[in-house]
């Protein structure tokens, strides 16, 4: 196992299994519910569940970002938009094209995870065990993993820094665009 | 669990939210769906991040330092940037949603149809 983890023991399984039921079943109920605000309140409960194995991931610092941003800000700002347009009633009725939908969706869920069971992944732990890797780079994964958010931050401002300035300026562009579109005439 | 563990979740979680997207009538209930869908894809990428091997790593065992760790956060990386464009998506879009409900009374996307005519 990269990195000194528990993630072999029976409590991971089960905390993986609860997170993954309830983030499918409220994502399920998101696209069942008519009434719009308890779709967005279920859209919450599958954030936090995704942020939870997000977590089981190794991945602390992506967790915390799903859960202020998603959590915290999209939930609030679709919230709004629910409440300043006004049709919590009427609902979010499906139209008629909704059963070929259906199944276009599940065909594609499905072939998803044919492709995802039938490849044959090249997996970090097997190739640890098989002693394929040096010592060197063992350990260098061990670190890498025990808290990535360190590596996270260097290579945000090192390897991708054009990438990260350029998402800032997609974000004012954002701002800008949405102010704009909404502001009274 | 394992990666294909992860990979079945993202995918029933995408399967969703395309159906979500692709069936609903309300706008707002077409984002949330669409979100549902960068959720998913998200979890893919940290996934793969975590549980597999780079084949440029595969190739020379003996590479250590910057470089592998480079290659072993892209996902993370890549979920990151993902997450930042989700949000300014859906910024913009509830603001045309807005838009669209002042000017029409109506977020339904099939009453949407100015520029049919």
């Amino acid at each position: 196992m990269p990195g000194q983890g528990t993630e072999a023991s029976l409590t991971v399984d089960v905390v993986f299994w609860v997170l993954a039921v309830s983030s499918i079943v409220a994502a399920f109920a998101v696209v069942h519910m008519r009434n719009l605000f308890r779709a967005a309140l279920f859209l919450i409960v599958s954030f936090v569940a995704v942020a939870g194995m997000f977590v089981l991931l190794r991945a602390e610092f992506i967790a915390a970002v799903q859960v202020l941003i998603y959590v915290g800000a999209i939930s609030v700002l679709i919230i709004f938009a629910i409440l300043m347009t006004g049709e919590v009633e009427s609902g979010s009725p499906a139209h008629s094209l909704r059963i070929p939908v259906g199944i276009l969706a599940a065909l594609f869920g499905l072939t998803a995870i044919f492709v995802s069971v039938d490849t044959e992944w090249r997996i970090l732990d097997q190739f640890i065990e098989a002693g394929l890797l040096s010592a060197g780079a063992t350990a260098q994964v061990r670190d890498v993993f025990s808290n990535t958010i360190p590596w996270i931050a260097r290579m945000l401002v090192q390897d991708f820094v054009l990438a990260f300035e350029v998402a800032s300026v997609v974000l004012l562009a954002a701002i800008i665009g949405a102010l704009a579109l909404i502001r009274e005439r | 669990m394992s990666l294909e563990n992860f990979l079945i979740v993202s995918a029933v979680l995408f399967a969703i939210g395309l159906y979500g997207a692709l069936s609903k009538r309300n706008a707002i209930a077409v984002l949330m769906s669409i979100e549902l869908m960068f959720n998913a894809v998200n979890l893919a990428a940290v996934a793969f991040s975590r549980y597999t091997l780079p084949a440029a790593l595969a190739s020379r065992p003996s590479a250590g330092g910057d470089q592998m760790v480079h290659l072993l956060l892209t996902g993370q990386i890549f979920s990151i940037f993902i997450i930042t464009i989700a949000a300014a998506e859906v910024a913009l879009g509830l603001a045309i949603v807005i838009a669209i409900y002042r000017s029409r009374s109506t977020v339904f996307v099939t009453d949407a149809t100015q520029m049919r005519r």
